[in-house]
């Protein structure tokens, strides 16, 4: 038994052994996937509905590939053509979704907690595709792929998480992944955008990349939305760049063969210059996006074997 | 008229210091005698067995759901909730639609009381036309109808300017005005206490600082006005450190706090439970231990039940959208009562906390077993075990933030100027 149980919803709590169980089922469909097959019968039969009330085309689409791979009927629902615009409360969604007999909901929403929410009311298995400032857990899980496929390990590995952490879950799932998995993480950022008591969390706080970066391993820059000027977190994002924009200069900090990730999309020159993000050699953000359909193969994988077994 | 002897009760009056095996005398609805020995006056007898028998409670904060909320509670089901709760006096808060912000709405509410024939009513009047928060309400016409004191309810006065004046107004007409201590531009969008907790769930969080902040400002502004400042259900160690070097100023400042804050701590809110969102947020364990040893050192004036009723739909949204509030009329004796029986709190001050205090307060003559006063009682086993249950609560709310909570003590009578209106 892989999870124990019958929903995704967050990292934290999940214990390695599950953890390095999910990366190394998600392992064997990278192969799967270069080989050019398929596995169209695990799913067969099986409806995903891919449930997304905030926009998304990578995380959706990557839902969508590694649905159809295995072999399921996959609908897209989007609010912007759902009667949740209507008025139709989230709980209403649920019961919709039941009388359709859904196998595998994924649920993106700009609240945290929606997803668990929704999977107290529905019959189907729930993968949070992210939730408000909560988790993204599989975005996380693809992130751990990546690493340990580049270093061939978790442990012992010092990862920096830069940017705007305090409304990011992805950093809050890579951090509890990796904590558990062993590696060192710390976290930069400017103090309006470090979450409070952030290093209760496991973590090391630092406020400048100079730093920060101080040898690391890896380096996560995170997406910098642009209402956070607005809301006068950090007063421009010419001079977020300046402090926390990942140039080759402040990435010089880091060790030499430190690794570049970015969950996407990227705001260039914000949080990552251009040459650093397209550096074919440090930059393994598109890998991320390779990653991402064989970890969420090894999630729906895991999950339905789950249903059937409470069929 | 209403005549009964209630026979072999504890006779517990905090007011006057009585704590001893007696009986009751109820005559024309008044209480006409008390004490260890009253004879056999020719009246229907009801025997107490042992039980305690206190003044009915005043709750000096609950939102009854009227005008406007009637979807979530009615005064008719606040009514039922309060009479399972041992209360017959509730001092009912003005940010409604429309707001209680003209004397009329004060009569009205004052009537509907009286017709529930269980409940006095004791109306707040707004501090702001509509609890807007920008203009000042006509607070002397309404102090005239019978508003026991002006707050703008969940809403703080967030601007200084404003709530200057208001405190110096009021001065004038005796009233004090009630805040919700919670700085409006840090709390502004907030679900949960700034910490570890809401830093996990990736919840909006509010500093726990801004309740201090605040009350420092209107502590400094009741020095300058000379008005008088209650805090609502404070929930800090922090803010009660500024209220209780405040009062040994000899400043007009009193405060009051609601079980949840001495009962719960965040962790309440576990896995996104709506249930436990409240305003002000539930806090750490720290803060809910300062908040304990405030009620048994007397820098907290009352305990009220802070009653919020909300409708299912209310509550069930992600966490962030759900609305605050909890129900607390058929709990707070007992969650009080859990204080007591922690040896946190003697029960003769758990009991005053929750009749003559919150009454003197309101500048109301309930609260008190004297002779001439009206019959408002509470019967209340001690001892007797229930368990909290959202969905089978007295009332029309079932939101309360205790479900599952298992208690000690529960009132088993209540007298409505000597008519038994529960149990």
């Amino acid at each position: 038994m892989l999870t124990p149980t019958r929903h995704l919803l967050q990292i934290e709590g999940m214990h390695p052994p599950e953890i390095g169980a999910l990366l190394d089922l998600a392992e064997s469909y990278v192969l799967l996937n270069r080989s050019g097959k398929t596995q169209r019968d695990l799913l067969r039969g099986r409806t995903l509905i891919n449930l997304f009330f905030e926009d998304s085309t990578r995380t959706r689409t990557s839902f969508e590939l590694a649905g159809k791979r295995l072999g399921a009927d996959v609908i897209n629902m989007s609010v912007a053509n759902s009667s949740v615009n209507k008025g139709e409360t989230l709980l209403d969604t649920a019961a919709t979704l039941n009388a359709m007999h859904c196998d595998l909901l994924v649920v993106r929403h700009a609240q945290s907690g929606a997803p668990a929410l929704l999977a107290q009311k529905v019959d189907a298995a729930v993968i949070n595709a992210g939730d408000g400032t909560h988790e993204h857990p599989t975005q996380a899980l693809l992130d751990a792929l990546t690493i340990r496929r580049r270093r061939g390990r978790l442990e012992g590995l010092t990862v920096a998480i830069c940017g705007d952490v305090l409304h990011s879950r992805v950093a809050r799932s890579n951090i509890h992944l990796l904590t558990a998995m062993g590696s060192r993480v710390r976290v930069i950022g400017p103090p309006t955008l470090i979450p409070a008591e952030a290093s209760r969390l496991g973590v090391d706080v630092f406020h400048d990349m100079k730093s920060g970066l101080q040898d690391v391993d890896i380096v996560m820059m995170l997406r910098l939305q642009k209402e956070r000027m607005s809301s006068g977190l950090v007063p421009s994002s010419r001079e977020f760049f300046r402090f926390w924009g990942l140039d080759a200069e402040k990435l010089a900090f880091a060790k030499p063969d430190a690794l570049v990730m970015h969950p996407g999309p990227m705001n260039r020159g914000v949080e990552i210059a251009s040459d650093v993000a397209d550096d074919p050699i440090r930059s393994v953000i598109k890998e991320q996006v390779e990653m991402g359909v064989a970890v969420r193969m090894a999630v729906l994988d895991v999950l339905s074997r789950q249903a059937k077994r409470n069929d | 008229m209403t005549d009964l002897l209630i026979t072999n009760v504890r006779l517990l009056d905090p007011a006057s210091g009585l704590d001893s095996q007696g009986a009751l005398l109820v005559r024309d609805g008044l209480i006409a005698d008390l004490g260890p020995n009253l004879g056999r006056p020719d009246v229907p007898t009801l025997d107490g067995d042992g039980a305690i028998l206190c003044p009915g409670l005043v709750d000096m904060r609950a939102e009854l759901g009227e005008p406007g909320g009637e979807y979530r509670e009615t005064i008719a089901s606040a009514a039922l909730a309060a009479a399972a709760g041992g209360i017959t006096t509730v001092a009912a808060l003005p940010d409604t639609q429309p707001a209680i912000d003209d004397p009329a709405l004060v009569r009205l509410l004052r009537a509907r009381g009286e017709e529930t024939g269980s409940l006095t009513i004791l109306p707040y009047g707004a501090v702001t036309r509509g609890c807007l928060g920008t203009d000042m309400a006509e607070l002397g016409l309404l102090h005239e109808a019978g508003a026991v004191a002006f707050t703008d309810g969940a809403r703080a006065i967030g601007s200084t300017r404003l709530m200057r004046l208001a405190l110096a107004y009021a001065r004038g007409f005796g009233a004090r005005i009630v805040q919700h201590p919670e700085d409006p531009s840090l709390a502004a969008g907030g679900a949960a206490t700034q910490g570890e907790l809401a830093t996990r769930l990736g919840l909006p969080a509010i500093p726990a600082a801004a309740e201090a902040i605040l009350v420092a400002r209107d502590i400094r502004l009741a020095q300058m006005t000379g008005g008088a400042v209650h805090f609502a259900h404070i929930s800090t160690g922090e803010a009660l450190d500024l209220i209780r070097r405040a009062k040994a100023d000899g400043l007009a400042i009193t405060c009051d706090t609601a079980p949840p804050y001495f009962d719960l701590n965040e962790t309440a809110i576990g896995n996104f439970r709506t249930y436990a969102k409240l305003s002000p947020p539930l806090r750490r364990e720290e803060d809910r231990l300062a908040i304990v040893a405030g009620l048994a050192d007397g820098t907290i004036d009352a305990i009220a039940s802070d009653h919020q009723p909300r409708d299912a739909d209310d509550k069930r949204l992600p966490f962030a959208q759900a609305s605050a509030g909890g129900t607390g009329l058929a709990t707070l004796l007992s969650v009080t009562l859990a204080q007591v029986h922690g040896g946190q709190l003697p029960l003769s001050h758990a009991i005053a906390l929750l009749t003559c205090r919150p009454a003197a307060l309101l500048g109301s003559r309930a609260g008190t077993l004297a002779r001439g006063a009206a019959a408002d009682l509470c019967l209340l086993d001690l001892e007797r075990a229930w368990k909290v249950d959202a969905g089978t609560l007295p009332g029309k709310a079932q939101n309360t933030p205790f479900d599952g909570r298992a208690l000690e003590g529960r009132v088993v009578g209540t007298f409505k100027a000597g008519r038994r209106v529960f149990g």
